[in-house]
């Protein structure tokens, strides 16, 4: 057995045992679905700050952004503003999203718009379109476990079926606590990780001057063209756009509900941008790849071909890291893809439970059952998804998840506008809502689903936009102008929420 | 005058425009000189950009005060 395999096995063995330890911290009523999903809404700034974290920068994240910048160059560096503008939103937003949803007793983002706007049917519509855009992005988790397990040397089913298995058992018996001891462990490694690489790599491949000299001209800048696509518009929509959207997906919603107090949503937002600073740093990994043209190696030409360009970082680890340290690396990424796991497993399950199941079928459930029902559902949460990664199906969830971004978009007017304003009507926002979710499809259909960039011709102008602000403008249009038309000639609907909610 | 404009609002957060406008004026920072320690400016300034939204937001964070 490898030093790296070694280390990786240790290490997944030590966060195994934490996982179900978790149910016991801060023990709680596990038959209430706060304590499991939301761990009692008990969390501290700091473990909310090591969790959110460890949920936010998925294994995919740390994969796929270098992935991109190795392919693509400047282009794949969007995910950095993204990531720092995405805080500001938090900032404004979310403190009130935690206040209305601790006074009221929100589990889910759609338990507000239901409260808010006393509309079941647009609350099943935001709940649904939390589920689909979660549902691939962690069958996306997987295929960042599946790539370190193969630089492992581990190939086959069976060793990323026994790691979700431990996962989903883990999953169920603590809920949330388990991903949030766990991320603390992740982020370490994590840290770890990303600063030896900078340290080692640039100074093994002889600086970064001669690393950036490797890369083409074409791929250095974006296009001086500033609508050519992909260009300087198409980069500012992507980053502006996914900024927007990032809070809205549920297991950010979740995390931030999980936290103890309102300060802690504030303080998080001050300080998560730290992991935004890693990202920006494991990017430039891709750069680095690409300088020590670890591609053109015949021992990593089997992971380039089962796993393209997403085997760049691996790769690369390989070739400059000692055995045991690759191991701890490699154990960062595969450790980094079950923390996201566990809290989108759970974020789906709260959303079934709370506007579906309960809303449709078991009005008269009891909290217990609610819990119970949540825990099975995050279960077979999870095996879809690992069928749908064993059927080889990554490339679909590639394009699935593309599209989650696309949707999850469309439930801003309802839920981030609707935190400070109930003059928007349900019907209308569900209308809205349609209206997007039809309009951003469309427009990444148009190109097979591979590109979210969608050019818009308004006169002469050919605008590269990313789709899910272009769709989501249409959204807010419809749903403005149709709540000034239904506001008019309807009652308003009633407000289950008062302004001191929100405080 | 305490900069409070009702609705929770302050003259203070307005600062965020900043970091909003540094990020989204791509023509600004897409070129490649001055590097920094070999790092094309493109690169670096969006790193950079990071840490100093992180500082706007922890400047409005105190004046906001703990609420």
């Amino acid at each position: 057995m490898s030093a790296a395999l070694i280390v990786f096995i240790a290490l997944f063995l030590l966060v195994t045992v934490m996982g179900f330890f978790a149910a016991r911290w801060r023990a709680g009523d596990m038959s209430q679905l706060a304590e499991w999903g939301l761990g009692g809404r008990r969390f501290g700034s700091i473990i909310t700050w090591f969790m959110l974290g460890g949920d936010l920068y998925t294994a995919y994240t740390f994969v796929a952004v270098p992935a991109l910048v190795f392919a693509s160059g400047a282009v794949g560096f969007f995910a950095v503003p993204y990531a720092a503008m995405a805080y500001i939103f938090m900032y404004f937003a979310f403190p009130r999203f935690w206040s209305v949803a601790r006074a009221k007793g929100y589990v889910t983002g759609a338990d507000f718009v239901r409260g808010r706007f006393g509309s079941r049917t647009l609350a099943l519509a935001i709940a649904l379109t939390g589920i689909v855009a979660t549902m691939p992005y962690i069958a996306l988790q997987l295929v960042g476990m599946e790539v370190v397990l193969a630089g492992l040397g581990l190939h086959g089913e069976w060793p990323l079926i026994v790691a979700f298995v431990i996962l989903a058992a883990y999953t169920y018996a603590s809920g949330i606590r388990a991903p949030a001891m766990i991320a603390v462990v992740k982020d370490i490694l994590i840290y770890a990780t990303v600063i030896a690489a900078i340290v080692v790599i640039p100074a093994e491949l002889g600086g970064y001057a001669k690393i950036f000299a490797g890369v083409s001209a074409k791929n250095l800048l974006l296009s001086a063209n500033p609508f050519a696509n992909p260009g300087m518009f198409s980069y500012g929509t992507l980053a502006f756009g996914s900024a927007l959207a990032l809070f809205l997906y549920p297991h950010a919603a979740t995390g931030v509900m999980a936290a103890s107090n309102r300060n802690a949503i504030k303080r998080n937002a001050v300080a998560l941008p730290a992991y935004s600073l890693v990202l920006g740093l494991v990017a430039l990994l891709g750069f680095m790849a690409l300088a020590a043209g670890v591609k053109a190696m015949p021992q990593y030409a089997d992971g380039f071909k089962t796993f393209g360009n997403n085997y760049a970082v691996p790769a690369l680890f390989l070739r400059m890291f000692p055995g045991w340290f690759v191991g701890v690396a490699f154990a960062a990424i595969a450790i980094g893809a079950l923390v996201p796991a566990a809290i989108m497993s759970i974020a789906c399950a709260n959303l079934f439970t709370r506007n579906i199941y309960r809303e449709y079928f078991r009005r008269d459930c009891t909290p217990a059952h609610e819990s119970q029902v949540a825990r099975i559902v995050s279960l077979f949460v999870k095996l879809g998804a690992l069928v749908f990664i064993l059927e080889g199906q990554a490339k679909t969830a590639i394009e699935l998840q593309l599209l989650g971004g696309i949707w999850i978009i469309q439930t801003l007017p309802a839920i981030l506008i609707g935190l400070y304003s109930r003059w928007l009507n349900g019907r209308a926002l569900l209308i809205g809502w349609v209206c997007g979710m039809g309009a951003g499809t469309w427009m990444a259909a148009q190109s097979g689903f591979k590109a979210s960039v969608y050019v818009l011709h308004i006169g002469s102008l050919a605008l590269p936009c990313y789709a899910a602000l272009s769709s989501l403008a249409l959204n807010l249009a419809v749903s403005v102008v149709l709540s000034w038309l239904f506001n008019a000639i309807s009652a308003p609907r009633i407000d289950a929420t008062a302004a001191e909610d929100y405080a | 005058m305490d900069g409070k404009l009702g609705g929770g609002f302050r003259l203070v957060h307005l600062l965020l425009i900043v970091p909003l406008a540094a990020q989204l004026w791509v023509p600004f920072y897409n070129r490649a000189l001055p590097a920094l320690d070999g790092v094309p400016f493109f690169y670096w300034y969006q790193i950079l950009w990071v840490a100093l939204t992180a500082l706007c937001l922890f400047i409005v964070y105190r004046a906001d005060g703990a609420k």
